[in-house]
């Protein structure tokens, strides 16, 4: 596949490791923070080709991992309502609420239905206009112009079943999240290429600069992750701090236009409670006022519960980096893919998952 | 997130107004019925990288051959300096 | 700045239902035999927990299999659940060693199926049969009110005479025996997706369906020492490699630039993130032969349609016993796990 399989040449990658070992003098650690760059990482063993002294954390890009506990407990709710039918992203199935996933409620007889866009949301719901029809809107900036776009065309079509649960989060902030902490290792960060295909990566200069952390916009595929890397190193190893784009071949600096002006119509800035970490004010999206009757969340009514805490998952270190899954006392023991504690464990993304899944061994040689 | 595939744009779809432009995306020979709303100059034969049934953006084919010329000149410059690759 | 509260969900209590991921064939499939089927069951034969049982019936050895199939929709680009019916039970035998030669079918329909649907499935049942040289000796039908069934289900059984003289199965794979997989994976799951509601796509892939007895035999014509046969069904690669793995207590590793994907198959894998290793086949199996016998093996298998594709794709090792281990195609390793519940296609 054009585009896809260059970035996967051993060659091209093996040399630019090379790079990365030439340039390397001293221990770095660097977060990458999206999960889709997490699952290359892990799925391609691609720190096998890194130089010891660099480290990868991998950090909270996974809407999976971060949807509060709340929101999946209303997604199970409404998917256990009669008549209501709940569409979602395959990710979010298997994702333990405060008792159940949506896999669950499906179980128990709810309609739940996965969907490959939110647009086929849509579709569900003019396909039967006696249900009311709800997509669960998660996601990063990545996917807000998509589900900006069928709230708006559900609109246009006056469709009065749809609405969206909306769990949208924003990278920016839970960045500055992460350099803030006071046990922040973080040196360098490797931004999510696909979010900033759509914002663009100005947002990120003011970050590099207060917190003098190089940023690197970074794609997806190995040979993209090793040149995020290596020039990551290299601002590192030289004492800069800037933001710079490997992943130029989709993304600019301004971002699409037409994308922000689609999610700016329909969406706002809001706060936002990020599963393991906790509130992060200006986080979150919701529907603005003039969208406000699609939003899920008032067309039900859905109160909030209370949500019972446990003090055994470790979730919000590992998210933040701050710890490896595999020091967490429950990791691989009382807390496992079928038996997930948090959501970490659940997604393939997610830092303890994944680790489960594909690192095992590495972690056992080490 | 987020997971993006790049396709060709192989039909298109004018709506009654920009946003409603769609098309016909393949990607290896899997084609896929696409939004193109965020891509109104894409034009057939274009790559676009495709998410969640949207074009997010154009692929800028030129920037997409950099890292490889770069290593190309990598090469050359070790070749023709005697260094092990 | 802000202060974390470090959170974390309740664990969820013990499932008391079944969910779809029970029938996926990856770890909750395998918990489920393990937790109420086989307390209830147990004997030898089904313990060995092979595709097919191999008893001795009056002095003769044979090799008895049933499966249900429940597939949906019921018509897909290559074929129809008839046509895996047929193909799965028989394929079940052939990896038992033994030629498939009588089988069962018993039809669940719901009340309202339309009768086209019904006598199409019945002639590619027919025709499959003739292919893989079965006859179909007995049947069972049953209606059922409407939506207790979707629209129609299928139980076959199989039963043939073991003609392999030596013992196949995971108790006789080897460290250093070469793992081959008999053609491109991932077809048939591709082709099913393509019409799924909320999936659609345009590609020309058909499902893998086939019988696979001719090239076992034709292994066995040709003295490759064959240690283990297993079709590859839901599931895919990963979890057959898995199981075999896990109860021979062996290490099993497999380079992925080796494991064959056909073009089309793996660009729909890309669009809706799935692992080629974990899609279903419906005409695909994994031998294990001693290292000496691969070439040899392989070149008998490239010489017949169903199996043009073979390939070595790995080898069983030592080292990291029950664990299944790949080499990307960058050249770093990771482990290839067993799925715990179904593959779902992915947008993060």
């Amino acid at each position: 596949m054009k585009f896809l399989d260059e970035y996967r040449d051993r060659k091209a990658v093996d040399r630019v490791a090379g790079e990365i070992r030439k340039t390397v003098t001293r221990s770095w650690t660097i977060m990458e923070v999206c999960g889709g760059q997490t699952h290359t990482i892990l799925k391609s063993g691609l720190e096998d080709l890194l130089p010891p002294q660099v480290t990868l954390v991998h950090g909270p890009g996974c809407p999976v991992c971060v949807t509060p506990l709340e929101l999946i407990d209303k997604a199970v709710a409404i998917a256990s309502r009669p008549g209501a039918i709940l569409c979602s992203f395959g990710d979010m199935l298997r994702v333990p609420g405060s008792a159940r996933s949506l896999f669950d409620a499906k179980a128990e007889g709810g309609d739940v239905r996965v969907v490959y866009s939110p647009l086929d949301a849509v579709k569900v719901a003019r396909q039967n206009p006696a249900r009311e029809v709800v997509f669960f809107a998660v996601g990063f900036e990545t996917t807000a112009p998509g589900n900006a776009m069928a709230v708006w065309q559900a609109a246009r079509e006056g469709l009065e079943n749809f609405s969206i649960l909306v769990a949208h989060v924003l990278v920016p902030p839970a960045i500055e999240a992460i350099l803030s902490a006071p046990a922040c290792r973080v040196q360098g960060f490797l931004a999510p290429g696909h979010v900033c295909a759509v914002v663009g990566f100005e947002q990120y200069e003011p970050i590099a600069r207060r917190y003098h952390v190089p940023i690197v916009v970074t794609g997806f595929e190995p040979l993209d992750l090793l040149e995020g890397v290596r020039m990551t190193v290299a601002q590192l190893e030289s004492g800069r701090a800037e933001v710079e784009n490997q992943y130029s071949r989709a993304v600019t600096r301004e971002g699409n236009r037409a994308a922000q002006k689609v999610v700016a119509e329909v969406f706002e800035v809001a706060d936002r409670r990020w599963r393991g970490i906790g509130e992060i004010p200006g986080s979150g999206l919701r529907l603005r006022e003039a969208y406000r009757r699609f939003d899920a969340e008032e067309r039900f009514a859905l109160a909030a519960r209370g949500v019972v805490e446990s003090p055994e998952c470790i979730s919000g270190l590992v998210l933040q980096g701050l710890k490896k899954p595999y020091e967490c006392p429950a990791f691989g023991s009382k807390c496992t893919p079928e038996r997930p504690l948090g959501a970490p464990m659940v997604s393939s993304e997610g830092a303890c998952a994944a680790y489960y899944l594909y690192g095992r061994h590495r972690h056992e040689r080490v | 997130m987020c997971l993006a595939i790049p396709g060709r744009i192989v039909e298109i779809v004018e709506g009654s107004e920009a946003a409603l432009r769609r098309g016909k995306v393949d990607f290896g020979g899997v084609r896929k019925d696409i939004s193109l709303a965020f891509t109104p100059d894409a034009a057939i034969g274009n790559y676009v990288l495709v998410h969640a049934g949207f074009a997010l953006n154009t692929v800028d084919e030129d920037e997409a051959q950099k890292i490889f010329k770069d290593l190309d000149t990598m090469a050359e410059l070790e070749e023709a300096s005697g260094e092990a690759p | 700045m802000n202060e974390f509260s470090l959170t974390c969900p309740v664990p969820l209590p013990a499932g008391d239902r079944i969910q779809l991921a029970h029938g996926g064939g990856g770890k909750l499939t395998n918990q489920l035999i393990d937790r109420v089927f086989l307390p209830a069951f147990s004997n030898p034969a089904l313990e060995a927990r092979h595709d097919g049982a191999v008893v001795t019936v009056g002095g003769a050895r044979l090799a008895f299999t049933t499966d249900g199939y429940v597939v949906r929709p019921l018509i897909f680009p290559g074929g129809n659940i008839g046509d895996l019916a047929v193909n799965g039970t028989v394929n079940d035998l052939a990896m038992c060693g033994a030629r498939p030669q009588y089988l069962s079918a018993a039809f669940i329909l719901e009340e309202g199926l339309e009768m086209e649907t019904l006598r199409t499935v019945v002639a590619s049942m027919r025709k499959a049969a003739e292919a893989a040289g079965v006859e179909l000796v007995t049947g069972d039908t049953k209606v059922v009110d409407r939506g207790s069934a979707d629209r129609m289900f299928i139980v076959t059984a199989g039963v043939g005479a073991i003609e392999c003289g030596r013992a196949i199965g995971p108790q006789a794979v080897e460290p250093g025996d070469a793992v081959i997989v008999s053609g491109d994976l991932g077809a048939h799951g591709i082709a099913v997706l393509s019409v799924r509601e909320g999936l659609e796509f345009e590609a020309e892939i058909e499902s893998d369906t086939a019988p696979l007895w001719a090239p076992v035999e034709a292994l066995f014509a040709a003295d490759v020492e064959v240690h283990c046969l297993r079709d590859l069904t839901r599931g895919g690669l990963a979890s057959a490699l898995n199981e075999i793995a896990s109860a021979r207590g062996v290490g099993i590793a497999i380079e992925e630039l080796a494991i064959p994907v056909r073009p089309a198959v793996r660009a729909a894998c890309e669009l809706l993130g799935l692992d080629p290793l974990y899609v279903a086949n419906e005409g695909r199996f994994v031998a294990f032969v001693p290292a000496r016998d691969a070439g040899r093996a392989v070149d008998v298998l490239r010489a017949m349609l169903v199996t043009s594709g073979a390939a070595v794709a790995g080898r069983v090792t030592e080292a990291e016993p029950g664990t299944v281990v790949l080499e990307s195609r960058i050249g770093g390793r990771r482990v290839v796990d067993m799925l715990s519940g179904e593959q779902l296609p992915r947008i993060c």
